[in-house]
């Protein structure tokens, strides 16, 4: 294992505190129990926005946590949920009289650990959960569709929505709708090495790819060869696209998120070959993302997340943020 | 029932997690994200370090701090299960009772706690198909005598749980996202809590 590490089990203590000073103007890092919060709270009385999950995301969640995004993220071990202990603390210093809302993805650890942390508090609450992974079937069979890089267009909007002091069930509605309009997937080339085990999650052979991959370095959907760019556009956005059911004209918010290994050069390729494609179906490509925002350590590889836009979704998607790892119009 | 037992229970079970650990680590990285192994770990370790505080203190305190030092240190679905389960069987505990059946109406409240708040029942390829049989079976047993019996009963339910994990299509977890990819696996989460089982109940056989 090649790594940026002193000792294994000091790493995400490391990390938050470094992370928590090299943004010193916009967040503070409280530890045991481990959160990163908002350092300038709004005036106002607001809903507080909480999301987390387990690190070797970033920057989701604390990435976001700012003006205009969340109040507080609650970061776990590498890939295991945060525990019930951290989201009380982080209630207890963000929330602003309006109630707390919390984001979380559709995993079974996620969404235990987020209940038995609303169970502790005393404040009015309600929750998110957001599973835009095309690449599982849904069904009322299963734990249903993960929750993946669609998750911090949620977070934004939804954010956005909060700051103008709009109610907890509004903020709740509104995210619920902005999940339904948005869907993901995702191919990876490479694995990921999770440090505590200090070896490949799993191997890829050269010529290799896991598609419909999570973010997690877990196995996909299935195993095939490596395909040309253009045909695994065609293949992920019409799996998308077959979820989102656009109407001729629809305008979209495309988003091209990297899984941590791959080259910002590849993702701009890809979205060049996501926007021609979305062009010739008639779907009008208006808003933009394309970086490592939902990561799996450094595995290679990235997906596409497509959201449908709305006048609502538009407008909290352009409203000012200023969070350390999306900022603009401030 | 008490500390000494309870004590000892965890470091068996420690013991026997620990020679596993190369075995239980590739189930969940075939099936999973690898992290079940570190978290089992890092939690029997965070309960051992309790041993001093708690050694003297009611059995029902002593389960309800274990299930919350294993809430707030073990995160991921098997930190929030096993914390329930502890916690759960806190709830039950009766001075009145002999300890098999004490440990047969704990055990069984502790379970019904997991499955409301995993939403899981036997069949989903879980750590449930281990538990919910062995927690029905220690109901059945609680008023025998012969604990050696008992024991290898429990232990031969624990590993036909364990083992009927390998065939099934998984519905909750990580392993759902795979569909029919994770059939032929046994899943990480069962094959620990058996091994669990049977560090407890090596302890009354052949002595």
């Amino acid at each position: 294992m090649k790594k940026f590490v002193n000792e294994v089990e000091n790493i995400l203590t490391e990390s938050l505190t470094g992370f928590g000073k090299a943004h010193s103007d916009i967040i503070d890092v409280r530890l045991s129990p481990d959160f990163v919060f908002r350092k300038n709270k709004s005036q106002n009385d607001k809903v507080a926005l909480i999301s987390g999950g387990g690190s070797g995301h970033e920057p989701l969640h604390g990435g976001f946590v700012g003006y205009g995004m969340l109040d507080a993220a609650c970061p776990g071990q590498v890939f295991s949920a945060p525990t019930p202990d951290q989201m009380e603390a982080a209630a207890n210093e963000v929330h602003k009289n309006k109630g707390i809302l919390f984001i979380v993805k559709n995993y079974s650890g996620d969404i235990m650990n987020f209940e038995m942390g609303a169970d502790m508090i005393e404040h009015e609450n309600q929750t998110i959960i957001v599973n835009d992974d095309v690449a599982v079937e849904d069904s009322t069979f299963t734990t249903g569709r993960r929750g993946v890089a669609g998750t911090m267009i949620v977070e934004k909007t939804v954010g956005s929505l909060a700051e103008t002091g709009a109610l907890l069930e509004d903020c709740k509605i509104f995210g619920d709708h902005v999940n339904k309009m948005t869907a993901s997937m995702g191919v990876a080339f490479t694995s990921c090495t999770v440090p505590a085990a200090g070896k490949p999650t799993f191997e890829l052979s050269n010529d290799e790819m896991e598609f419909g991959v999570g973010i997690h370095g877990e196995p996909g959907r299935r195993r095939e060869k490596i395909k040309s760019a253009n045909q695994l556009t065609d293949e992920i956005l019409e799996t998308i696209l077959e979820d989102l059911k656009p109407d001729n004209n629809q305008e979209v918010l495309l988003h091209v998120n990297g899984f941590g290994g791959t080259p910002l050069m590849e993702l701009y390729l890809l979205f060049e070959c996501g926007q021609k494609l979305l062009e010739k179906k008639n779907i009008k490509v208006s808003r933009s993302l394309v970086g490592n925002y939902t990561t799996s350590l450094e595995m290679a590889g990235g997906s596409f997340t497509v959201t449908k836009l709305d006048a609502d979704i538009a407008k909290h998607w352009d409203s000012a943020v200023h969070t350390p790892a999306l900022r603009w119009k401030m | 029932m008490n500390g000494d037992q309870i004590f000892n229970s965890i470091n068996n079970i420690q013991i026997i997690i620990k020679n596993h650990k190369e075995e239980i680590e590739k189930l969940d990285q075939e099936i999973g994200d690898g992290d079940h192994i570190f978290n089992i770990l890092r939690g029997l370790d965070e309960i051992l370090n309790l041993k001093e505080e708690l050694l003297d203190k009611p059995v029902n305190h002593i389960f309800k701090q274990l299930g919350m030092k294993i809430m707030t240190t073990v995160g991921g679905s098997s930190g929030a299960l096993f914390a329930t389960l502890l916690i759960g069987m806190s709830k039950k505990y009766s001075s009145d009772l002999s300890d098999l059946n004490n440990l047969s109406e704990m055990f069984f409240e502790g379970v019904q706690s997991m499955k409301k708040r995993g939403k899981a029942d036997v069949g989903e390829k879980t750590m449930l198909d281990v538990l919910i049989p062995v927690s029905n079976n220690l109901i059945e047993l609680q008023n025998e005598t012969d604990f050696e019996k008992v024991a290898n009963n429990i232990n031969n339910v624990a590993k036909d749980g364990m083992l009927s994990t390998k065939d099934i299509i998984a519905t909750k977890g990580r392993a759902s996202f795979l569909g029919e990819r994770a059939k032929g696996h046994i899943d990480p989460g069962a094959r620990s809590s058996q091994l669990a089982i049977e560090a407890i109940c090596n302890q009354f056989i052949n002595k």
